[in-house]
């Protein structure tokens, strides 16, 4: 089956005949110093097949031993989206590959740990989480030779490294109705998992990992489609890359009267578009059963009860924090970002110094977050950035000058007087501008009277001349409302 | 020492190898204590097996590997600590055989499989561990049927076990190669695996004691897995006060085997010597009275259940009617997990690899080749019960037998504190006798396997000779962790065996 190779194939998922209903399972790699069921080292990039023991290589005789670690975070994963702890059980999954060393995966399946629960959106959109469970990590394998599949290819490499690192997969509802949502979840998910301290969220490294289940449907249809499983997005962008790309081909597949299939598709990242994993490998019979070597993980109420006490705070109250310090709607996307990238503290610094937290906000969200990008760290000390907010707020600095020393505050730290009177910054009062305006206006009367009588193509030339008489350091909004008062008066 | 292989006094085949002498004939205890006074060198000792291994062994077969040097080497430390005033332990120079699925650092373990051709753990098992640390003196490396699969020893890559008391005929199984060893007098003790009856049966074939303790007494760590759930190690001896000692040396918590019991072990050894005054003795109506039970094995029952009532107890027979479902749940959930267990051998990174064109002609070859048919035929029952669709009517099904087994058990042991059964329902077969009929086979199982599924301790004790002078064990179960009243009704029967139970000669005591 071909998919679409238009822009207008690609738009019929989302436009107005299809809605997209989408469901994710992501992986995320605990941060527990040792493996799930052995004591090797949990750590990523080291020489291949050095972190191994009887026990992760499978070898005859040996046996799993739970890691308290492993669960002391899927319990915190749990309390932070909501879900019951209960009493769980693990399961073997039973199917011949060469990264597993057991050719079984130790995983739990009908009895999670982590049972239902919910994540809120910063849209406020709640979607379900079916279950948030424990498994084991397979290992990783290069194939060379070939395209890069088992099968073709001339041999194939193993390391075993990551075989038995403790995983959390949590599966979503299909909530989810579009791509940009999509992202949004891992994104909202990311920082939750983050927050609680069981992962490093690094997508890149593989610690973070998303499968994704989507179908379509008739827009506002009750009945859901036949969907598809798509695997191997390693980032946001692939990821709503590959549902939009999906959610088209679908659609367009049942718009000329076809049928989807349900299968495994596997996304090429270079080639834009899913491939069908048919084949032998996919006919997989698993056959799950207890895991007889390992006994019913029950959790005491009271190490659940202190997980759920001494969980950190969460994004999402974060950003309701920051929205009521802030005085705007939690669903803004002002505070999103500023929660996203890590700043609430200095909301809280503009609170806490009596300086006006919207527009700490503001700043954040457009100036600092505009620095930082996508990651990275800044210099900004918390009365520093509170400081320069009470400057421009009183008017000791124009906004323009207050925005030039935040960016050399981030990038180098610093007091706010020092970096403006470094940058030639005068402090010019509220009273100062005035009187400049009044010098202004009694060397130029005749262009004056016009703007007195209504010229205002005449506002552009007082501001500049106000401009050049204070070396640039006016707040010119406050100049213009100078102006425009003035005129008012005469 | 005995006569060279020829015509048997009783004209039923060559002279038996379990005829001893010397140390050979001794027990465990009384050579630990030797060895710990300096009465005894452990060397000594080791030297007097190894001459009875060299005479009798290829007759036998019971080992896969006898580990001479090592062994040697381990003597002379022990002796060296003796020396040096230093307490080597309660198994001080005590000639052990380990059944070749327990793990052993640096040395070939293969569970008699082809698949696992080469491959030398980097590890010890934990019972190997603890024999070791208490003076022990392992001398090989124990012939089974392949991966434990099996009554009789024949379904070895490495060829049958015979049994020392009638070298026509198997020893028993799986654990044959442990208990031939132990009768044959190439140990003294020996550890060998129960899964269905892998301890107890080839005990009762080669008129030795063997123990299958209670499910979690003993780490199951190191143990290469055939069934998970119902595995356990025990040890051989030749006498029940031998078998108590070894288990106390192995029991006990192992951080490693998460199904490992926590707390202090029940001493097997602690109610020695009481007699059985005053017990309430159970005679198992269904395995008393199975199909394919056959008389001489009855009449022992019988004779034990007349002796303890004889010795004070009080002797009942009690109905515990899930047994007979016993074998049918067994046959679901012990291939089930050993098609899960055994899936590891695939020839991508240990043992013994097949070639072919792409990775699934690989596995498949190195799969087909590597694994004998027993092992075949129960991966494929296993995958079945597993398999989608299937898994309520079969797997599912098999463990709510098992929950029946034990609530019947827990009722009867509300009113007795041990029960008796047979242990296999003849005496030791022909080899290539059932070979044939995997189902005739599966039958010898019939009488041990309820107590795997209920987890809980059995113990098979010598008790007289029947068919052409060939030994009969009785089996005593108990409730979990019931070890020490097990082994004190034990060790009464073993008192009150007729005349000649442990004498391979014994047609003419007769
Ligand atoms: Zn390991």
């Amino acid at each position: 089956m071909s998919g679409p190779t238009d822009g207008a194939a690609r738009d019929a998922g989302r436009g107005a005949d299809w809605e997209m209903v989408i469901g994710l399972e992501v992986h995320c790699e605990l941060r527990t110093a040792t493996k799930l069921f052995c004591g090797c080292p949990n750590s990523f990039g080291d020489e291949p097949n050095v972190n191994v023991c009887p026990v992760c290589l499978g070898l005859p005789g040996s046996l799993p031993v739970l890691n308290k670690q492993a669960v002391e975070f899927a319990l915190r994963i749990g309390a932070a989206l909501h879900s019951l702890a209960q009493s769980s059980i693990f399961h073997r999954k039973n199917y011949f590959y060469p990264d597993m060393p057991k050719d079984f995966q130790i995983s739990q399946y009908d009895v999670p740990i982590n049972a239902g629960g919910w994540l809120e959106l910063p849209s406020g959109k709640r979607i379900g989480i079916v279950r948030a469970h424990i498994e084991e990590d397979t290992g990783k394998t290069t194939h060379v030779g070939g395209g890069g599949r088992i099968h073709d290819a001339g041999y194939s490499l193993v390391d075993y490294n990551r075989a038995g690192v403790p995983l959390v997969e949590i599966v979503s509802e299909p909530d989810i109705s579009s791509a940009e949502e999509a992202r949004e979840y891992v994104e909202e998910l990311r920082a939750i998992l983050v927050a609680t301290g069981a992962s490093d969220g690094k997508m890149e490294e593989g610690s973070l990992r998303v499968d994704c289940n989507v179908s379509v449907k008739p827009l506002g249809s009750e009945e859901l489609g036949t969907r598809c499983e798509i695997k191997n997005m390693n980032s946001l962008r692939s990821l709503g890359r590959a549902i939009a790309y999906e959610a088209a081909r679908q659609a367009e597949v049942l718009s000329a009267g076809g049928r989807v299939t349900q299968e495994t598709r596997h996304w090429d990242e270079a080639e834009g578009r899913t491939h069908s994993m048919r084949s032998k490998e996919e006919a997989f019979d698993y056959r799950y059963f207890p895991e007889p070597d390992l006994v019913t993980l029950a959790p005491s109420k009271e190490w659940v009860e202190s997980v759920k006490a001494n969980l950190g705070t969460m994004p999402a109250q974060l950003r309701r924090r920051v929205a009521d310090a802030a005085g705007v709607p939690a669903s803004s996307e002002a505070v999103s970002t500023v929660v996203r990238l890590g700043l609430e503290g200095l909301v809280g610094a503009a609170v806490d110094a009596k300086a006006d937290a919207g527009l700490a906000l503001r700043r954040l969200a457009n100036e600092v977050a505009g620095e930082l990008g996508d990651g990275g760290g800044h210099n900004l000390g918390r009365e520093a950035f509170a400081h320069l907010v009470l400057m421009e707020q009183r008017g000791e600095l124009t906004s323009a000058q207050a925005r030039s020393v935040l960016k050399i505050m981030v990038a180098e730290g610093g007091q706010p007087e020092e970096v403006a009177s470094r940058l030639g910054f005068k402090a010019l009062g509220a009273g100062a501008l005035e009187a400049v305006v009044e010098e202004v206006v009694a060397a130029n009367p005749r262009e004056w009277e016009r703007y007195a009588g209504g010229d205002d193509k005449l506002t552009g030339f007082f501001i500049g001349k106000i401009k050049a008489a204070t070396g640039g350091n006016a707040d010119l909004k406050a100049a213009s409302e100078l102006l425009r008062s003035r005129r008012g008066a005469s | 020492m005995s006569s060279p292989a020829g015509a048997s006094p009783t004209g039923q085949g060559p002279v038996p190898a379990a005829s001893l002498s010397g140390s050979c004939a001794m027990s465990a205890s009384d050579i630990a204590a030797g060895v710990r006074s300096g009465e005894l060198s452990a060397l000594g000792v080791l030297e007097e097996h190894l001459s009875q291994v060299e005479r009798w062994e290829p007759e036998v077969h019971a080992f896969n590997l006898v580990t001479a040097d090592a062994a040697r080497a381990r003597a002379r430390e022990v002796d060296a600590m003796v020396a040096k005033g230093k307490d080597p332990g309660p198994l001080a120079g005590v000639p052990v055989a380990l059944k070749d699925l327990l793990c052993t650092r640096g040395v070939p373990t293969t569970c008699s499989s082809r698949i696992l051709a080469g491959w030398r753990p980097p590890y010890d098992a934990t019972v190997v561990k603890k024999v070791a640390e208490a003076g022990a003196v392992a001398v090989g490396k124990a012939n089974m049927d392949e991966f434990a699969m099996g009554s009789s020893t024949e379904h070895s890559a490495t060829g049958p076990t015979r049994n020392p008391h009638d070298l026509k005929r198997v020893p028993g199984g799986s654990s044959g190669g442990s208990a031939a060893a132990v009768a044959a007098g190439f140990s003294a003790l020996a550890l060998g695996s129960d899964t269905g009856g892998s301890i107890r049966q080839p005990a009762a074939l080669c008129g030795v004691v063997g123990v299958k303790p209670t499910y979690g007494l003993v780490s199951r760590y190191g143990l290469v897995a055939f069934a998970s759930s119902l595995d356990q190690i025990g040890p051989f001896g030749r006498s029940v006060a031998d078998a108590a000692l070894a288990l106390d040396v192995i029991s006990g918590h192992d951080e490693l085997d998460s199904t490992s019991l926590p707390g202090d072990p029940p001493r097997a050894a602690s109610r020695l010597g009481r007699g059985v005054e005053g017990l309430r003795v159970g005679v198992i109506a269904e395995l008393a009275g199975a199909e394919g039970i056959s008389p001489d094995v009855a009449a022992a029952l019988d004779g034990a259940a007349q002796s303890l009532a004889a010795s004070g107890a009080k002797v009942e027979e009690i109905s515990v009617p899930s047994v007979r479902f016993g074998l049918s749940a067994y046959y679901m959930i012990a291939p089930a997990e050993a098609s899960s267990n055994l899936a590891r051998y695939d020839g991508v990174r240990y043992g013994f690899r097949s070639p072919g064109q792409d990775i699934t002609e690989m596995y498949m070859a190195t799969r087909s080749v590597g694994f004998g048919a027993e092992v075949k035929r129960r991966i494929m029952l296993g995958t079945y019960a597993l398999s989608a669709g299937y898994y309520d009517a079969y797997y599912g099904k098999a463990q709510k037998v098992r929950t029946l087994i034990i609530r019947d058990f827990d009722s009867a042991y509300s009113s007795f504190d041990v029960l008796l059964a047979p242990t296999s329902p003849t005496v030791a077969f022909e080899l290539g006798a059932k070979t044939a009929d995997p189902l005739a086979m599966y039958l010898s199982d019939v009488c041990t396997i309820p107590s795997n599924l209920a987890g809980h301790p059995a113990m098979s004790v010598p008790f007289g000779k029947g068919e052409c002078g060939l030994p009969i064990g009785v089996q005593v179960l108990a409730p979990a962790l019931g070890e020490p009243v097990m082994f004190q009704v034990a060790e009464a029967l073993e008192a009150a065996a007729p005349l000649g139970t442990g004498d391979p000669h014994g047609e003419e005591a007769k």
